[in-house]
């Protein structure tokens, strides 16, 4: 059998190793998703709706944070989470948790600067009708965010699909340890590097199609907006 | 619609505001009281919108008072403004006046029948759950006034309502200020409609160069043009 064929065979049939490869991957990214939601859309929000000394900076270096290479971002989490580390006594490293937290330091800024300049625009264009109907800061940041909202699960989407092809960060600090901390990423680079092409362009098919899959959910989200919301 | 004339009458003293050092509203010395619509005219530049904003607030003075009632420092919640481009929120035409009448503190047992209410006020029944930006323009500035009214106000400042819209819309925005006004609410609109003015009638206020140039009653303001200014406006003479 060719290694298309075997593929095929791992995915259709359900192999349970494939598949719990899959489940940690979708559990490590959508946590790491939330996280970073939970403090890039706030940390955004934040940036978008005050004036301060460096705001414009601060603007620059968040969007520059986007590009964090995952190889550093592991180092650095590596290095804390080792024994001799700051949070070395977390126990932590070579654990999904570990990889969580790695993921939402790369996510945490693609988050925050797609929801910073998404607030921002329409903060833009609310400004005015807002500041005439009396509006204060906590429901202004409410309705800015509630009326962003389809814009913004686009942005989430786009964090997971970030960390869910994210490979170099979550080889160092989870260590690729089988049935515990092997991911979609790590396994096809490892069996790639093994030879064993089958479970590698298997597991690529599954990944493929997530990644498809989230785009699809993302311009549904959109469109929906779009005819509901206007 | 409330009685209206708590915060009146709002007397500009003296106003000036500056931008880049420019006076775009200059020494206006201004009273609207209760009662006919006030009807702001002049050409593109002339403060009309400057003037409407720093009622509502919206602007601070950089020298000058507004005072509403004799009361400065306390700002009146009893006003609206329909700002000459409204915003639309990204909700449905039901669920922008609800987010109005929301800020307003009406509610939520009262909010689905005062958006019935004002719908059908502004000709829109039938159009609650179409989302507020696909409405056409001339729909999306009644649902404006709705949005506007919806906080119950005394005074009503309409900036260039009609602007942009054809005969039919125009003509619904003009008896919706008819009725409004009948209702007890004081509307104070800008235009550089001269038709327009003459049809709203009311108390005229010619504006030039962030300067009031001449005020007066409708009938007599037309009638009797003591500037040449007014007279050249009128005449459709360019200002400039």
């Amino acid at each position: 059998m060719s290694d298309d064929v075997s593929a095929l065979h791992l995915v259709l049939t359900g192999d349970p190793a494939l598949f719990a490869i899959v489940r940690l991957s979708l559990a490590v990214s959508l946590s790491a998703m939330l996280s970073a939601a939970l403090i890039g859309v706030p940390f955004g929000a934040l940036i978008a709706l005050t004036s301060f000394h460096g705001r414009e900076i601060a603007i620059v270096v968040l969007n520059a944070l986007m590009g964090l290479p995952p190889v550093v971002v592991g180092l650095v989490v590596f290095l804390s989470l080792s024994r001799s580390g700051p949070l070395g006594s977390w126990g932590l490293l070579f654990t999904p948790q570990a990889m969580v937290i790695a993921q939402t330091i790369l996510v945490a800024p693609i988050i925050a600067a797609l929801a910073r300049q998404t607030i921002e625009d329409l903060w833009n264009e609310y400004q005015d009708e807002l500041a005439a109907m009396n509006v204060g800061p906590a429901r202004r940041v409410a309705t800015l965010v509630w009326d962003a909202r389809f814009s913004l699960v686009t942005a989430l989407l786009a964090g997971f699909g970030r960390a869910a092809a994210e490979v170099g960060a979550i080889i160092i600090v989870g260590g690729n340890i089988d049935g515990f901390t092997r991911t979609m990423t790590t396994a096809i680079a490892l069996e790639t590097s093994k030879g064993d092409l089958s479970l590698a362009i298997g597991l690529g098919m599954v990944l493929m199609s997530v990644i498809i899959a989230i785009n699809a959910v993302a311009w549904g989200v959109r469109r929906a907006g779009e005819l509901w919301a206007g | 619609m409330r009685a209206p004339t708590s915060d009146l009458p709002i007397i500009f003293a003296e106003a000036g505001i500056l931008a880049g050092g420019a006076p775009i509203l200059d020494a206006v010395s201004l009273s609207i009281g209760p009662g006919i619509p006030t009807v702001l005219i002049g050409p593109n530049g002339s403060g009309k919108t400057t003037l409407l904003r720093a009622a509502m607030g919206l602007i601070p003075l950089s020298r000058g008072r507004v005072t509403w009632a004799g009361r400065e420092a306390s700002a009146p919640t009893r006003r609206a403004i329909l700002l000459q481009r409204p915003v639309m929120l990204r909700r449905s035409a039901a669920g922008n006046i609800r987010y109005a009448l929301g800020t307003a503190g009406v509610p939520r047992s009262e909010s689905d029948r005062r958006i019935c209410d004002l719908l059908a006020l502004v000709g829109l029944e039938g159009l609650q759950r179409r989302p507020a930006r696909r409405l056409s323009g001339g729909e999306q500035q009644r649902l404006a006034l709705a949005r506007a009214l919806a906080r119950d106000p005394a005074v009503l400042f309409l900036d260039e309502p009609t602007a942009s819209l054809d005969p039919y819309a125009t003509k619904a925005i003009e008896d919706v200020v008819r009725t409004i006004t009948a209702r007890g609410v004081k509307v104070v609109m800008s235009t550089h409609d001269i038709g327009q003015a003459r049809r709203i009638g009311g108390e005229i206020v010619l504006l030039h160069r962030g300067r009031l140039v001449e005020t007066g009653p409708a009938e007599e303001f037309f009638r009797n043009l003591r500037t040449p200014e007014a007279r050249n406006f009128i005449a459709g003479e360019l200002l400039v």
